[in-house]
């Protein structure tokens, strides 16, 4: 009974920590399918964790703040569309731009905003995204095992956990089952024929990134009014950069790459649990050793588990006509 | 009539002119990573200054370390323009203090939470280890599971100092207590990680505690919000936290870096001030719980006489706490 207790604990924090990594790597997913490498999601999830963070404080609405969010962080995809695929530039360049620009950016503008040293204001009440229950989660809770699973795994997530849930097997639709899936990898792979076939590259690349605008978007409203309740400083952390890790192991392939993004946060959840608890054997292991836990474990995965990782063909070579 | 009056605004005009100190005191204070509005302990900082800024008219330079990098350079650039009175707030700039109080001999250091040895450097430290097990005890008092927690910023011996007491503080009152404790981080990101403070809360609530004890800056905020998101208890540390989120911090425990920083400044404007240690417990009022409105319900008179009477018992020396920092 209580080993379950603690199994549910683990994976719903799991869940909670690889929400943002989900949404970050599957629009890291659209970028670079679309042949544009994209090390600016880090970024466009700070960006939108500061807009949707400033937007529910003043508004009073997690709503609002989400649309505040995306709209910021599709339009930092944009400015990296108009450099690297307009103008041809470097995109690993003008990606650390933009991750530089935000770092610096968000906690000014907070500052003159908000005086509060950079942060936005603690956010309560209807300024956050608040857990769901869902239907007969209540009901259910008796229930041994099943219905314990239900209530306290799949229930009680805020909206956008389930929003990630459903981004994977629309992503997985999207690019292997539909046209502009099969252009948008056909756009990452050889562009030179997407062309020849009549299909503008340009145009299939700023859709790509205006996706991956959407999904960072939500990542970073997640981060700010979601997880927690204000925006801080660095408050990413990194994480864009795990979504790319994450990508890289998952191969470009929505499914492989959730389960990339869970194994990262199963780690993440496992290592705050097993700091100072004696474990039989070994005894108490120290903190150092175990924060870094998910770093080897992500080191040893890559180097022995994946295989070969192939990137799409063209993924960051700008594309240029022929004359 | 007419004459009168512009008598007394030349006189006026006179005491503005004149300057209320001697032109040569010039205060600085170099805040650390956290920032100044972590709602904590460089804030509590923040609070000393503008105290003294409102009192005595005089206005003093600050710096906001958001680099380790920068340390250096802020007490620096400080002393370098003509501050003589410098507060380093926290214990990592100790390491840069001691390069830069040497260069600067003419300026006078006033170092928190570290100890730093050279004549021109003033050394406030606090015995926190006092406040915490006052603390613990009133998580041990209301907790109804018996267990509690401790989440620390990043993983150095002040921190440890800060669980050690708390640990105490708790077994004194339940010998049965179960403690969990984490530590954020390794780095100095640590402090300023609430994310992965509101994590660490809901890891230990899952496990069954029911009050939790934050020490780690600006990351705490996020511990305090997971209280009140799981409807649990959260003990606030350095300023007064329980107006974050009434009703779910207990108490805070308070360190009074403002009464520090206020004296340094106040006593280095009146000639007063002087290098060495300066050591601030339970009965210098360094340290202490905090009661306000906000948390009247949630601390009985019965916990309040136990928490009354340990804090004379300690003062005293009937109770005995480890200080961490001396144990080794």
């Amino acid at each position: 009974m209580d080993t379950l207790l603690v199994l549910v604990s683990i994976i719903d924090a799991t869940l909670r920590v690889a929400t943002p990594l989900v949404l970050a790597a599957l629009g890291g997913l659209y970028a670079e399918r679309s042949g544009v490498v994209d090390i600016g999601l880090e970024g466009k999830m700070l960006g939108a964790a500061f807009a949707a963070a400033a937007v529910a404080a003043v508004s009073g609405s997690a709503l609002l703040g989400l649309v505040a969010g995306v709209a910021v962080s599709v339009a930092l995809a944009l400015v990296h569309a108009y450099a690297s695929v307009t103008h041809n530039g470097n995109q690993v360049v003008s990606g650390m731009a933009i991750n530089i620009m935000v770092a610096g950016l968000a906690p000014t503008l907070g500052v003159a905003w908000f005086r509060q040293g950079g942060q936005t204001p603690q956010l309560a009440g209807d300024a956050r995204f608040t857990p769901i229950d869902l239907p007969f989660a209540r009901a259910l809770e008796s229930v041994p095992v099943v219905g314990q699973l239900y209530s306290e795994i799949i229930s009680g997530h805020n909206l956008i956990v389930y929003i990630a849930a459903a981004a994977v097997p629309f992503s997985a639709w999207l690019v292997f089952r539909t046209r502009f899936g099969l252009r948008l990898r056909a756009v990452g792979e050889n562009p030179h024929a997407v062309d020849t076939a009549g299909v503008s590259v340009a145009d299939m690349r700023y859709r790509a990134m205006v996706l991956c605008g959407v999904l960072c978007g939500i990542a970073g409203a997640y981060l700010s009014t979601a997880h927690s309740a204000a925006f801080v400083r660095d408050m990413t952390a990194g994480k864009g950069y795990l979504a790319l890790a994450a990508l890289i192991f998952g191969k470009w392939k929505p499914w492989p790459t959730l389960t990339a993004c869970l194994l990262f946060a199963f780690t993440d959840a496992v290592q705050v649990r097993l700091q100072g608890v004696p474990l039989p054997l070994v005894g108490v292991i120290p903190v150092q050793f175990i924060q870094a836990i998910p770093y080897i474990l992500t080191v040893l995965l890559l180097a022995g588990f994946v295989g070969k990782a192939a990137a799409p063909r063209a993924s960051g070579i700008p594309f240029v006509k022929d004359r | 009539m007419i004459r009168a009056s512009f008598a007394a605004l030349s006189l006026a005009a006179l005491a503005f002119t004149t300057p209320v100190s001697p032109a040569e005191f010039s205060a600085a204070v170099v805040f650390d990573m956290g920032g100044k509005f972590d709602k904590s302990f460089n804030e509590a900082a923040y609070h000393g200054a503008e105290r003294f800024k409102k009192e005595t008219g005089i206005s003093y330079r600050e710096f906001e370390v958001t680099q380790e990098a920068q340390r250096d350079q802020g007490l620096r650039n400080m002393a370098r323009r003509g501050a003589n009175m410098i507060i380093a707030i926290g214990f990592a700039q100790a390491t840069p203090l001691e390069k830069v109080a040497k260069e600067y001999k003419h300026a006078r250091f006033t170092i928190i939470d570290a100890v730093v040895d050279l004549p021109n450097v003033q050394s406030v430290v606090f015995k926190e280890h006092e406040g915490s097990f006052l603390v613990g005890m009133a998580a041990a008092m209301a907790s109804k599971t018996g267990k509690v927690g401790f989440i620390g910023g990043m993983d150095i011996p002040l921190i440890r100092k800060f669980a050690l007491g708390y640990v105490e503080g708790a077994k004194y009152v339940n010998p049965a207590a179960e403690v969990f404790q984490n530590m954020t981080g390794t780095t100095p990101a640590a402090w300023n990680d609430p994310t992965k403070g509101g994590e660490l809360a809901r890891s230990q609530f899952d496990r069954g505690a029911d009050v939790i004890y934050a020490a780690a800056g600006g990351t705490g905020i996020g511990v305090l919000q997971a209280a009140k998101d799981n409807k649990k208890l959260a003990i606030g540390v350095d300023s007064n936290q329980n107006h974050l989120q009434p009703g779910f911090v207990l108490t805070s425990m308070i360190k009074r870096v403002d009464v520090a920083v206020y004296e340094a400044f106040k006593s280095a404007k009146d000639n007063k001030w002087k290098g060495g240690v300066k050591v601030l417990g339970l009965k210098e009022d360094g340290v202490g719980y905090s009661m306000d409105e906000h948390n009247k319900a949630l601390i009985t008179a019965d916990m309040k006489a136990k928490l009354d009477a340990a804090r004379a018992d300690i003062i005293a020396g009937k109770i005995k706490v480890t200080d961490y920092m001396a144990k080794k």
